[in-house]
């Protein structure tokens, strides 16, 4: 428990540095907001009035502060480009590329860890061989590429989903899951390629570990090792490597996004890049790493109830 | 180091590797065609041997656009990899060589990082610069790439530090920078090279995806990203194009994914 206390107190005060210097960086290029919302039609006393409407004559602590509990009441700002609330503009992608990643996530997990545990059973040979050649093609192979292959397949030779109309989710939860789908396909290909590939090496280099030479020669047989005693040592690296694919996933559904015109966070990111529109960036910026660090906060819980020796502090 | 010797990935890899540096190389020089003239055949032609992978909407020929997007995309990574792999070997070197306070923090503070996605990082360093320039992309993925290498190369320094035959050159009165140079240096290529082409990779299907997405590298430079980006409005139309972009973005990567293989393979830490 005070372990779990310890992490969480960490991915805390990690949010609040990784929030501030999003916050001072993005407040220190972003110039005046004001001058530029009104482009040509600034005078000073205009630029005044909607600085003191937007608080930007307010010291930086201070703003940074209320920007910060905007995360709970919802109050984030004015975006630039948009003239509207910042919540209202983000609060229905962040559902959206919420399903997106968890879909994946879910995808890799299904697929490559039954496929690691079997390539890890059998090395050697031509088929070994063969297998490491897929292995790196499909780590090649770029997610908005496969996603272009795939959304020309399923879209316009298939129609199983029409390309560029997303259903809503709240409307139909069904259609919109179908949509996300295939942009999960999309993202997790590479993904599982190195699953497979870092589950297969750990689990190997586990099986060489003198426990489980004991435990063949007192007549175990190779796969109820496998599941019993080398599956729960090989777990703890793996549920770490896992929480960095979520992270990746965040990152590539940002260009996966693009691909299968999915109205998510990704999207509006880059769109408001574009566009400069600081607010939007910041804000965005926030959750998706908010995000990343959850994930690995998650991993760390979920690997010291596996392993109880990390609880007092040792090293995976 | 072992005597080089060379397996089956690693020698695919480099096979690979090399027909793609030689056609980009020759792309720098040499096109069959003007990469921006327009109709330089039919529009919307697919392969032949006057085009090679056909041609667009506007009749470019689409062979000569890859392997100008190709030569950019490839300079960028190798840039990429190079700011990341001097600045990293370098923090690595005097942090895990030194030790103490300072490679501490920085060790934190690479922890924070390396935990963050780097194509976020670099969108969020990007819209800082200021977005669509090719030098701003290099800057912005070089930054980002600096510490993952220093991780890398920190570990293998600090396990050298105190091993025989360093303390034996100290004695003889060495200095620290030539400890670091001259005999260091050379025993952590078995870890630098794998790294780098790993690095290469990822700096490869960065620099793609930015420049997809329209805030990379932006038109009148070329871009394999932005072509495919191109590519997808015209699918339909002309496949070959999304294609032919496509498939030199992933042999490039695969075959410089087969050396990291290949090298992994030969410091066995691969089984």
């Amino acid at each position: 428990m005070k372990y779990a206390a310890k992490r969480i107190a960490m991915l805390l005060l990690t949010m609040v540095i990784v929030s501030l210097l999003a916050f001072v960086a993005f407040d220190l290029i972003s110039g005046d907001p004001a001058t530029a919302m009104l482009g040509t039609e600034a005078t000073p006393e205009k630029v005044a009035a909607l600085r003191e409407q937007l608080g930007l004559d307010r010291p930086l602590l201070v703003r940074y502060g209320e920007w910060l509990l905007g995360f709970f009441t919802g109050n984030l700002g004015v975006s630039y480009s948009y003239r509207q609330p910042v919540w209202d503009l983000i609060a229905p992608k962040v559902l959206v590329t919420l399903c997106l990643s968890g879909l994946t996530f879910v995808l890799i997990v299904v697929v490559s860890i039954p496929l690691g545990l079997r390539s890890a059973r059998s090395s050697g040979g031509v088929l070994d061989g063969a297998r490491t050649m897929v292995n790196q093609l499909c780590m090649a192979v770029p997610p908005f590429f496969t996603g272009i292959l795939l959304s020309w397949l399923f879209s316009t030779l298939l129609k199983w989903f029409v390309h560029g109309k997303f259903p809503s989710l709240t409307e139909d939860f069904g259609g919109a899951v179908k949509y996300l789908f295939f942009a999960a396909l999309a993202l997790a290909i590479p993904r599982i390629a190195m699953t497979v590939r870092m589950l297969r090496s750990t689990v190997q280099g586990e099986m060489q570990k003198d426990y489980v030479r004991t435990a063949i020669s007192r007549g175990n047989d190779r796969g109820g090792v496998l599941y019993r005693h080398v599956l729960k040592n090989a777990l703890v690296p793996v549920v770490t490597f896992l929480a960095q694919t979520m992270a990746e996933i965040v990152a590539s559904s940002i260009v996966v996004e693009q691909v299968f015109a999915i109205p998510g966070l990704g999207r509006m990111l880059v769109t408001s890049i574009s566009n400069r529109d600081y607010p939007t960036v910041q804000a965005i910026v926030v959750i998706l790493a908010f995000w990343v660090v959850l994930a690995g906060t998650v991993a760390d819980l979920i690997n010291q109830r596996i392993d109880p020796r990390l609880r007092l502090g040792g090293a995976a | 180091m072992k005597k080089a010797k060379l397996n089956g990935y690693l020698k695919a890899g480099l096979i690979l590797t090399a027909i793609l540096t030689v056609l980009i190389i020759l792309g720098f020089f040499w096109t069959p065609y003007d990469p921006e003239a327009m109709m330089t055949g039919p529009k919307l032609q697919g392969p032949t041997w006057q085009h090679l992978m056909g041609t667009d909407k506007f009749g470019r020929d689409i062979f000569s656009r890859v392997l100008r997007g190709a030569g950019s995309t490839f300079t960028i990574a190798a840039s990429v990899v190079a700011i990341g792999a001097v600045c990293g070997t370098a923090v690595g070197a005097l942090t895990g060589y030194f030790g103490g306070m300072v490679d501490e923090t920085l060790m934190r503070l690479n922890d924070a990082l390396t935990a963050f996605p780097s194509i976020l990082l670099a969108l969020v360093i990007i819209s800082i610069l200021g977005p669509g320039k090719k030098y701003n992309v290099i800057v912005a993925l070089g930054l980002v790439f600096i510490p993952s290498f220093a991780r890398v190369t920190r570990t293998a320094f600090a396990a050298l530090r105190d091993v025989n035959y360093v303390k034996s050159v100290r004695l003889m009165g060495a200095s620290n920078g030539r400890i670091l140079l001259v005999h260091i240096l050379p025993n952590t290529m078995s870890v630098l090279l794998p790294a780098i082409t790993i690095g290469f990779n990822n700096a490869v299907l960065a620099e793609a995806s930015m420049s997809f997405l329209g805030i990379g590298v932006t038109p009148p430079d070329a871009s394999l990203g932005y072509m495919l980006s191109e590519a997808q409005g015209m699918f339909v139309a002309a496949p070959w194009y999304a294609l032919g972009t496509g498939i030199t973005i992933v042999l490039l990567v695969f075959g410089v994914g087969l050396i990291g293989e290949g090298l992994q393979r030969r410091n066995g830490e691969v089984a």
